[in-house]
């Protein structure tokens, strides 16, 4: 099925936030996702877990177009992505039409790139004024009730080199928060931190959960958080899903063996 | 004489060539700042076009002799109807020359800031304009002043050539001085010193100042 | 172009052809003064007498930040002063390979330093001389980061023999400013010296360029 040939539009009563409709993606000769199907309804966190090499983090970033398509369609929000409509056909999206379509996603990095020029507060509110068009004081008050969500309100005259890595992660957390998007991608946010700060990191996202309207979307090495949290968890292996279902299943019980050779070699290295 | 005779007689000499030398160093520095910058950024340019204009008066600029690009500005841009006068032909020169050299400086730098950043600014959806404004081009003007400072330094020095087209620069009174006495040490050697002066005392304080201000100003001294 | 005469043109071509040659061997001379001298200067900053270093130090520093021309014509007329007559030619070369020799003595020194200090430990413990030290294992690997810098300045000196023409050398631009007043006909001298200058200097620069590659890989060392 081409690109073409794909509907313009999701409509209906169950349209996901999220859909990978048939979604490749190679480099050279290597396929990095391979003929990808995955739905991802409003409000459900799902933590995407699997060997290095499996594509995990290739999903997200897809999703933050900062990768190009090879095959297939991803929707947001029943709208294409990666694609949009002309002459009653899908084409390749240009680039005014992924802007439009990419303001509903944020993204958080596994090194954070914080802008290093700026304070934490000017971090927060560079988007939003540049981008969304905000006034400077619509745009502070935005962000200082972000910092202060993240328990980060005293540093938010800081540069970024003074702050730890859990504290720069979480003023990236505030940061894509401020733009306000539906779906919130976490890139392996604690990979790169010190083993003392995982914590408030994590602690920030479980918040983000509880709390807050967003359709999340997690790769991760932290098994037990995977488990704590989402409402689904997916295994990657060589570009597919080999298995997904809810945490208890999947840790608890994992059906395909490549699962439960993972989970075990996880296990043993945790 | 002595050479404290000698600079009392011809002090003012040097002092006015002197002063000129300053003039012609910072307009062509201005000038080469500018040009560096936007044929930096078309180098950047997706556009075919755009980066072809760029490299091609990159490599032209680079590749001749700043001489022979003095001499033809001077004496053949007039043929083709630009008459430029001595001094504006000299800085002009100068400027663009260095002009070619800073925008590989340039390009550099951009090229140095790290990819996380341009990732960063497309998930806040940023437009590319903004992104290069915002947060690429701040970050690299970081990264390229300690190669402009020798660039500043190598811009002093061309000028000493505008005295070819009888710009009375430094160089240029100094010239004078020793047809007039024949005292060529005295005279050459002056001219040197101040040139010296104004590379190690002036410029690169200057240079090493304006670093440490940018640095504070982007919070990272 | 307006007025552009291709027979007048190809009339001074042969001239400026010469006067190329006369140009090459100009920056070749001072580029070999320049090599030497310049190995000379950075070994002197590494003695243990540190006021041969502070001397040769400030030397270096003030010939780098001081222009070529204004050497030039120091050295050309410096001479007579005391009753020495310097010619052109040897004035010429004496000042540009001192020049170039500041310059590459930078590019040395940075190339040396480049090299881990284990290399120098592992010489002392052989108790290897320093001559040896030197030429057969620290140089060894300071040439390859020294490469393109020599490479730099070797076009850079090309281009920089225009200035002999102050001092009445007939390299290319001395000659085309002969033709000029000649024929009162700058045009086309002037923009044939400039193409001959990109027609050595940017395949030059190219080749320089995989030349320093072929070093990297035959020494060995990757990157």
């Amino acid at each position: 099925m081409s690109a073409r040939d794909y509907p313009l539009q999701l409509d209906g009563a169950d349209v996901p936030m999220v859909r990978f409709a048939n979604v490749t993606k190679r480099y050279g000769t290597l396929t990095v996702l391979d003929a990808l199907d995955l739905d991802i309804s409003a409000n459900e966190m799902v933590s995407i877990i699997g060997p290095s090499g499996s594509g995990k983090t290739t999903v997200l970033r897809m999703l933050m177009t900062l990768e190009e398509i090879d095959d297939g369609v991803i929707y947001v929000d029943g709208t294409p992505l990666t694609h949009m409509a002309q002459d009653g056909r899908l084409v390749r999206a240009n680039a005014a039409h992924m802007r439009k379509q990419r303001s509903n996603i944020g993204m958080v990095f596994q090194h954070f790139n914080l802008f290093p020029h700026m304070t934490a507060l000017e971090n927060c509110m560079e988007a939003p004024v540049q981008v969304l068009g905000l006034t400077k004081d619509e745009a502070k008050a935005r962000s200082l009730e972000l910092l202060a969500m993240v328990g980060l309100a005293d540093k938010k005259d800081q540069h970024p080199s003074r702050l730890s890595g859990g504290q720069q992660q979480r003023v990236a957390i505030a940061r894509a928060l401020a733009m306000r998007p539906k779906v919130m991608l976490l890139d392996e946010v604690t990979s790169a931190l010190d083993p003392e700060v995982i914590g408030e990191v994590l602690n920030v996202i479980r918040q983000l959960n509880s709390e807050h309207n967003l359709t999340m979307l997690m790769v991760t090495h932290q098994m037990g958080f995977a488990k704590e949290i989402s409402d689904r968890v997916c295994l990657f292996y060589d570009g597919k899903i080999e298995e997904q279902g809810p945490p208890q299943e999947i840790f608890g019980s994992p059906k395909k063996e490549r699962t439960q050779q993972f989970l075990s070699a996880v296990l043993e290295a945790g | 004489m002595s050479y404290g005779d000698f600079l009392a007689v011809h002090g003012t000499r040097f002092l006015s060539g002197a002063i000129i030398t300053a003039e012609q160093t910072v307009l062509a520095a201005v000038l080469a700042v500018a040009i560096a910058l936007v044929m930096g950024l078309m180098r950047l340019s997706g556009n075919v076009l755009i980066r072809g204009v760029s490299t091609v008066y990159i490599e032209i600029f680079r590749g001749t002799s700043l001489l022979v690009q003095l001499y033809w500005i001077f004496f053949v841009l007039p043929l083709f109807g630009i008459p430029l006068e001595k001094f504006t032909a000299g800085f002009a020169a100068v400027g663009m020359n260095l002009g070619a050299y800073g925008a590989e400086v340039v390009r550099g730098a951009i090229q140095s800031v790290p990819r996380g950043q341009y990732e960063a600014a497309l998930a806040l959806n940023m437009s590319p304009a903004t992104r290069m404004r915002r947060i690429i081009l701040p970050q690299a003007l970081l990264i390229m002043l300690p190669p402009w400072g020798n660039l500043m330094i190598e811009l002093l020095k061309g000028t000493a050539l505008v005295s070819l087209i009888s710009v009375a620069d430094l160089m240029f009174e100094a010239k004078q001085i020793n047809a007039t006495t024949f005292l060529s040490i005295q005279a050459f050697g002056t001219a040197l010193v101040i040139y010296y002066v104004m590379a190690r005392f002036l410029i690169t304080p200057f240079m090493r100042w304006l670093e440490v201000f940018m640095a504070r100003k982007m919070g990272r001294a | 172009m307006f007025d552009w005469r291709w027979d007048f043109a190809f009339e001074i071509m042969p001239r400026l052809l010469w006067a190329t040659l006369n140009t090459l061997l100009a920056a070749g001379i001072g580029y070999g003064i320049a090599l030497v001298l310049g190995l000379v200067f950075a070994l002197a900053q590494r003695t243990r007498f540190a006021s041969l270093t502070f001397i040769v130090r400030e030397l270096v520093e003030f010939i780098r930040s001081t222009p070529l021309v204004l050497q030039i014509f120091f050295v050309f007329y410096v001479g007579p002063q005391f009753g020495i007559r310097l010619s052109p030619w040897t004035s010429g070369m004496i000042a540009i390979g001192l020049h170039y020799a500041a310059y590459l003595s930078e590019v040395y020194r940075a190339g040396i330093e480049s090299v881990p200090r284990g290399q120098w430990e592992a010489c002392w413990a052989l108790n290897l001389s320093a001559g040896r030290t030197y030429f057969r294992i620290i140089i060894p690997q300071a040439l390859p980061a020294s490469l393109p810098g020599m490479g730099n300045y070797m076009v850079g000196i090309f281009k920089d023999t225009p200035m002999l023409s102050v001092i009445g050398v007939t390299e290319l631009m001395h000659t085309a400013n002969a033709l000029g007043s000649e024929t009162y006909r700058f045009l086309e001298p002037y923009t044939l010296v400039g193409v001959i200058f990109l027609a050595i200097s940017l395949p030059t620069a190219a080749g320089l360029r995989w030349f320093e590659a072929w070093v990297r890989r035959s020494l060995g060392m990757g990157r």
